[in-house]
Formats: C-alpha cells, structure tokens, sequence
C-alpha cells in the first residue's frame, strides 16, 4: 500500500512537471503569436492567453512547491478542490452568460435604448454569440467538468487520476472560454454556430479536451469496483463525441500562422451538412448525453433510492446515441441538401423522440416509493421539472423536424423558444439541482444555507421560462404565418418590417422573462456562497438536523423494491 | 457511385441501427447480467474507497 | 504497477466502451455524410459563378466579423412565398465557393440570399449607418462605424493563396494582382485606375458572363476605401451571379 502511494507520489510530480512544461511551450508559442501578430486581433489574444497562462503556471509552481510537506494528491483522499473551483466557475460563468442574454433581448426590444453606435462590439451580432457560448460552453461545460469529475471519482471509488492534469483541464477550460469570449467581442469569428471560434483557439482546446479524456479514462481505469456505472458511460459519450465533432467541423487552415483568420476547409452544401451534424449533435452530446449523466447520478443520490431499471438504462444510452448522430439534417430541410439526406435527418429526429422519453421515464421513477420529496424537497422538484422539460423539447423537437412543421417553424422564434425551453428548463434546472447537492456535500454542510431561498428561485425562474417559452411560441408562430399570408389579390399580405413590428410585446415578455431566470440564478448563487460559508441552516455535519437536506449518507439505506 | 452510396446510407442506415438496438437489448436483458446491473445500479448509493476528507 | 495488472480486463472493458461510443457514433455520420462529397451530384451545374472579388472578399469577412449570420439567412427555401418574397430559390451551386456557408438558421432580419441590386448602395450605406432613419420599425444595430474603419488588406495575397488551396479558382493572375483589383473596384476612376481592366477581365472570364462584377465608390466617399466600401460591395453582389435564363431545373441532372 505504501509503496502504491510513492508510486503515485512520483507519477504526480511527474506530472506537475509535464503541465508545466506543456504551459510554457504555450506561453512561448503566444510569445511568438503576440510578436510577429499580422492584426490586432491576434495580439490581443496571444497576450490574454500569456497573461492568463503566465498565471496558471505560476499557480501550478506555488502549488506544487509550497506544499512539499504534504501529498497535494493523496490518493487515499477524494479530489474535492479542484470540484469546488467547477462549481465555482459554473455560478460565474451561468450568471455572466444569462446576464448577456437578458441584455440581447432588451437589444432586440428598444434597439434606439440598448444600441450604442460608438461601440460596435457591443451590437447584437457579436453579442449573441458571446450568450449562447458562455452558457453552453463556459457554464454547462463547466457543471460537465465539476460533475463528472465528482461523480467519477465516487462511482469508482478512487481519485481522479492524473495530479495535475485535471487541474491543466480545468485552468486551460478557462482559458478557452476567456479567449472565445474576448475573440467575438473582437471580431474574431469563423461563423459557424456554436463553434464560432478560430483555429489557434480550437487547436488549444482539442488539447485540453484529449487531456480531460485521458483523465477520465485514467480514473476508470484504476477504479475499485468491477462496474462502471451508467452515468459514467455518458459522460464519456460526451467527452469522446464532443471530440470528434469538433474537430471534424473546425478543419480550416490558417492564412497566416500569426494571424487569427482562418478558411474552412469545406463549402456550401458540405460545409453545411458538417455544420449541423454538429451542431445537432453538440445538443445531443454535449447538452443531453452530459446531463443525463448528471441525471443519473444525483437524482438517485438525492432521493436515496437506485435507478428505476438499469437495463432500461443501457437500452437508453446505445439507441440515444445512435440515433442522435442522424438527426442533423433536419436543421437544412428545403435547402440545397439533398432531399434524401434532409428526409434520413427527419425520419431519426423522430424516432428520436423514443429513448429520450425513456430515459425521462427512468429518471422520473426513480422516485417512486418518495414521491413526497416532490413536496419537501425542492431540490428534488427541480431536478424532476427539468425532467418535465426535458420531455417535453424531445417531444417538440421532433415534430419540429418534420419538413411540414419546419417549413412554418424554421427561421423563427419558435426555434428559439423550443431551444429556451430545453436551455432553460433541462439543462439550466438539472444543472441547478446538481450544484445544490454539490455545495453541502462538498463542504461538509446539513444543508444549504436556505430551503426557502431555494423555493423562490425555484418559482421565480419557472415564471420565467413560462414567460419566455409562450412569448416565443407565439411570436414565433405568428411571423411564420405572416410570411406566408396572402392577401385577396393574391400578393403577400405583410413587408418583412411588419412581422417586425408585430413582434415587440413577445420580445417584452421574452425579456422580462429572461430576467426573472436571471434573478433566480442569482438567488441561488448568493445561497451557495452562504452555504458554502456555513451560514443559516449550513451548519457543519453533526451538529443540527434537517429534513428535507440529504447530505452524502455515510450508510446506505436499504432501497425500497 | 452517388447513387450507390445515397441510397445505402437511407437501407444500411435501418438495417445497421435495428442490429444494433437488438444486441443493446438482449445485453440489457440477459437474465446472466441482471445480479450485475442490480450491483451496478446500487453504486451511487454505497460508500467506501477514499476518505471524503479536505 | 500491480494496480494495472490487476485490473487488465477492466481496463480493457473501459476502453471498449469508448470504441464502441466511437463506432456507433462515427459511423452513422460517416454514412450520411459520403455521398454529399461527390460535388458533381451535389452541386448543379450553373452559369456565372465565379470567385468573390478580393473587395468582395473582404466585405464578407466584414460580414461574418459582425454576426450578421446570427440574423440574416441567406437561403431562400423553393416555398411560394419565399420565391415570391426574395427571389429565385437557392442553388447549391451559389455557395460552392463559400467558405464557411453562411445559409444562417434565423431569420429576424429578411434573407439575404438575392439582396444585390434589390436596393441602391446609397440605401445600403445609409441603411447600415442608422437602420431606424429609413425603416422606422427595424430593431437592427447601426454600422456607422464602418465608415470610419479603412480596410485593411495588407494580407490579401495569402488570403487568396489559401482559399484556392480549399478549391476555390483563383489564377495566379488574381492572386499577384489583388491589391489593385481592390482599388479597382473601390475607386475605378483613379486610384485604381490601372488596374481595372484586369479586374473585369479576369473574374468575369471565370464568370462566363459579363455584368457580374461592379466597380464604382460604394460608400460616398472617394477619398478612402473604408470597411464600408468592402461589405457593400459585397452585399450589392450577393445573389446576382448566376444565371437564371440558362438553368433548367426540371433537368434530369439538377434533380437532389
């Protein structure tokens, strides 16, 4: 036992070494970049990625050097820390990025209030990408990170594998997302949706994600128990998908090695069939097959109860992720796609609708036999109503997909109301029930800091997305019809400035709904830092009790069959 | 060839998928695997392997 | 290492798993996406397309730069009212020198697929300085800015240079030439002066057709070629290449 534990020991200083020796090739790199730069745009990159990468390196030499004394990564300890930054980062990145889109709303409500002509950066175009990437990538990636690197490490019964490589994944995670969100507010983009950003920035972040695999493979690798259980297997669908999407749809080659613009390897029609075979599928892998993990983990911790059918599980995981990868097509439906390949996209969208209702069914009968903590727990509800979410944007996705429907819905507001609705609902909701569990755990608290702040967050961002989701069902229905209303001469019945105009009271309540979402994600960060601190009803372990929290049981309790 | 390959990817696409939902589901249900999926589905519930310790 | 010997078939398993999540997840893609690679089933044959113009060029760089992707589609779907609304459906062949596409996915601005020639370029500069100063109702930012910004170009050559190495035809004429075709088609009159003649005769060779490429001051001033100058050069030419008095769509050969 004690000479595994030098052996670590070594292989981590080994790897304090390489992370370090990886960063500073880096730095020296962008030293090049930000010298011989051919536009600004790239020297400002190169030296945000210096000064965030200098830090880094400096943290990485503090932490290994000034804890000599100790194993900074005593195997026979859980990696917590490096879990605490995940959450810590997600709050951030989920309050920044939703701050962003209740300002892109109000954008698109009072343009004359909301748009500054001194200022282009700040115009709706570069904008919204900063939104939706800051809260697909920088907050949900961030929940992913912290997630899956807690429940790995207790699925398996060890610690994450690898020293300091996790935390290389974590600080070069930020770093991306720092260099993406600066990039579009420079200008620096290659226009395809949700990977908007340039090649230098797509080449660091394949490195950090081959890391971020290997660690995870690392972990399973050395695990205790002979299973790898079911949430694990998502996650790594996730992690390995993910980088074969991104990298098939970022092929480009650079005009100049010091500059930051980029030509896409494909054109047209090819170009946008890899376009949306990804962006398709980084819903399906990076915002479905990752949260289900996350389902699959923490509503049967929180409940205290196993999954409903495990076998129903692995049905679920193999059909979900086969048929994900088809579905893309339907994004290009009476386009210049062929009609054969639109109609393939259409026909697994819909045959789609199967294992995702599966897997809601599995999540939601795992409360069976505690169907009460629905009511005393709304931690729990939460994480069931993203469920309700969940099914109800896999069951509107596909009959959004079907050419008929699509050819009303497409271009419209109803895409965007159908994305909100599993945004918010899904992804933001289970993402929200996992750091509510996440902050007593990891601190060792009773419970959080307030059950009834929990409540209001709750309610107040239900009204919201309520707001926000009819708002655009209804504006988006509209303009679709208005686009195609003929009058009784036979002309087109509107301008396009028309179903503009006809618009505005959905674009109020659609913001006034952002911004109720926005304050209950702010309610909740300011509970968690309280909680955190051991404020209020978070006291330390062992010292109070509380019903409705389930901190990390020390003995399982007997599951009822 | 386009031809030959347009119209595999709409047949092939079927047949590849139904074998493969086949395998899943007689893997899920093996009546040999279920005492391994029961111990499986209890992991998240038990404790044991490292300290949770700071 | 007893650790890894240990768990040997574990490890082996765990890494199965990751190669079957590979298989059943590339393949698919793999099949569906095939057969789009053989352009000549893909793309129709067309007349008039050619390479965009390096002021062109730039223009649409100017365009991606600014997100006008996120709410201008540039696809009009062979549905009646669109046709009726934009203009002539969507070729595949009309993008096949695009790199990225920029089809779009939302439409809160009108498709821009057919905008050249749809308004004059004073409307389009005036438009973009202050978009509520000639339609009331438009919730569209201004790009007054873009007055203001000279177009850079310094780079132009290697721009070039990389997109014929993704297949798009630029001559080595086009390529040694590029700074004067930008003068050329900003400022015919003098500073490009020279250079005109090659601009029209090289891209409208490759066009097949004359009347596809544009030289004049786009922005109202002829003092500078700005960055808005470039985008509406751009916007005046999107959609205008082909020709649609020659192309049969009921032919066999341009059936997808």
């Amino acid at each position: 036992m004690t000479e595994r534990i030098g052996a670590t020991r070594r292989g981590n200083n080994t790897s304090i070494l390489g992370v370090g020796a990886l960063t500073g090739v880096f730095l020296f790199l962008a030293l090049l970049m930000a010298t011989f730069s051919k536009d600004a745009g790239m020297e400002y990159q190169a030296l945000t990625f210096i000064v965030l990468g200098g830090v880094f390196l400096i943290a990485t030499a503090m932490w290994a050097g000034g804890l000599v004394d100790r194993d900074p990564f005593d195997e026979s300890e859980y990696e917590n820390t490096l879990v605490k930054f995940g959450v810590a980062a997600s709050m951030f990145w989920g309050i920044a990025g939703l701050l962003v889109g209740v300002i892109i709303a109000l954008q698109l409500t009072w343009p004359t209030i909301f748009y500054f002509p001194e200022l282009g950066w700040t115009n709706f175009g570069r904008l919204r990408p900063l939104h939706t990437s800051a809260v697909i990538f920088a907050f949900g990636g961030n929940v992913l990170l912290a997630t899956s690197f807690y429940v790995v490490q207790r699925t398996c019964r060890t610690r994450l594998a690898g020293g300091m490589w996790p935390w290389f994944v974590f600080w070069g995670y930020q770093i991306f997302i720092v260099l993406a969100a600066t990039g579009y507010l420079l200008g620096i983009t290659q226009s395809k949706e949700y990977a908007e950003p340039e090649w230098y920035v797509d080449l660091w972040l394949t490195l950090v994600w081959v890391v971020y695999l290997l660690v995870f493979l690392g972990t399973l690798w050395k695990r205790k128990e002979p299973h790898i259980y079911v949430a694990n297997w998502f996650y790594l669908s996730f992690i390995v998908t993910i980088a074969m999407l991104h990298i098939v749809n970022n092929l480009s080659i650079p005009v100049s090695l010091t500059g930051s613009k980029s030509v896409q390897v494909f054109a047209g029609v090819q170009d946008a069939m890899t376009q949306w075979w990804y962006g398709h599928n980084a819903v399906g892998f990076f915002l479905t097959t990752g949260f289900l993990a996350i389902m699959y983990y923490f509503i049967p911790k929180r409940v205290n109860r196993p999954v409903f059918s495990y076998r129903l599980s692995i049905v679920h995981f193999w059909s979900l992720i086969f048929i994900y990868i088809w579905a893309g097509p339907h994004h290009l439906h009476y386009t210049a796609l062929p009609q054969w390949a639109q109609t393939l996209g259409m026909t697994f969208s819909i045959m789609l609708w199967m294992p995702s209702w599966g897997g809601m069914i599995n999540g939601v009968m795992t409360l069976s036999g505690a169907w009460d903590k629905l009511r005393t727990d709304p931690v729990v509800r939460m994480m069931v109503v993203s469920l309700a979410f969940y099914g109800m944007s896999t069951f509107e996705g596909p009959l959004m997909s079907v050419r008929a429907v699509n050819s009303l819905s497409h271009y419209t507001e109803w895409g965007i109301g159908h994305v909100h609705s599993g945004a918010l609902g899904w992804v933001g909701y289970i993402s929200f029930g996992a750091l509510y569990c996440l902050v007593p755990w990891l601190y060792k608290k009773k419970g959080l800091f307030s059950k009834s702040l929990v409540e209001w967050h709750f309610w107040i961002s239900t009204i919201g997305i309520i707001f926000y989701m009819v708002s655009m069902w209804f504006a988006g229905i509209m303009e679709g019809l208005m686009w195609r209303a003929y009058n009784e001469y036979g002309f087109l019945e509107y301008s396009f400035v028309e179903t503009v105009e006809a618009k505005h009271i959905s674009y109020m309540i659609r913001a006034l709904g952002g911004l109720l979402y926005f304050s209950g994600a702010a309610i909740m960060a300011y509970n968690l830092i309280k909680t955190a601190l051991g404020h209020g009803e978070a006291e330390d372990l062992e010292t109070a009790s509380d019903p409705y929290a389930q901190p990390e049981p020390r003995a399982a309790l007997a599951p009822a069959e | 060839m386009y031809e030959l390959l347009a119209s595999f990817a709409q047949t092939g696409g079927l047949i590849y998928f139904v074998l493969m939902f086949a395998g899943a589901l007689a893997y899920a249900l093996w009546p040999r695997n279920q005492e391994k999926f029961d111990a499986a589905a209890r992991l998240p519930l038990e404790d044991g392997g490292p300290s949770d310790g700071q | 290492m007893g650790l890894m010997n240990n768990h040997g078939v574990l490890e082996r398993h765990s890494l199965l798993l990751t190669v079957g999540i590979l298989i059943v997840v590339s393949i698919g893609g793999i099949i569906q996406m095939a057969p789009l690679m053989y352009m000549d089933n893909t793309i129709e044959k067309v007349d008039g397309m050619r390479p965009y113009t390096p002021l062109e060029l730039k223009g649409r760089d100017i365009y991606i730069r600014e997100g006008c992707y996120v709410c201008h589609s540039q696809m009009v779907r062979p549905l009646r009212d669109e046709v009726e609304r934009y203009g002539h459906y969507s070729l595949a062949a009309e993008s096949m020198y695009d790199h990225p596409f920029q089809w779009g996915s939302k439409r809160t601005g009108p498709d821009l697929a057919r905008v050249g020639g749809k308004y004059s370029a004073e409307w389009q500069v005036d438009h973009l300085i202050d978009p509520r100063a000639l339609v009331p109702e438009s919730i569209m930012p201004p790009y007054a800015f873009l007055m203001d910004k000279k177009l850079k170009y310094e780079g132009i050559e290697d721009r070039l240079r990389t997109e014929r190495l993704v297949g798009v035809p630029y001559s080595d004429e086009m390529i040694e030439n590029a700074k004067g075709h930008i003068l050329a088609q900003a400022d015919p009159d003098d500073k490009g002066f020279d250079y005109y003649d090659s601009l029209m005769g090289l891209y409208e060779a490759e066009a097949g057709r004359e009347g596809t490429v544009e030289a004049r001051d786009w922005d109202g001033n002829p003092d500078e070629i700005t960055e808005m100058d470039a985008l509406v050069a751009y916007l005046q030419m999107t959609g205008t290449l082909v020709d649609f008095s020659t192309y049969e769509a009921d032919d066999l050969s341009n059936r997808r």
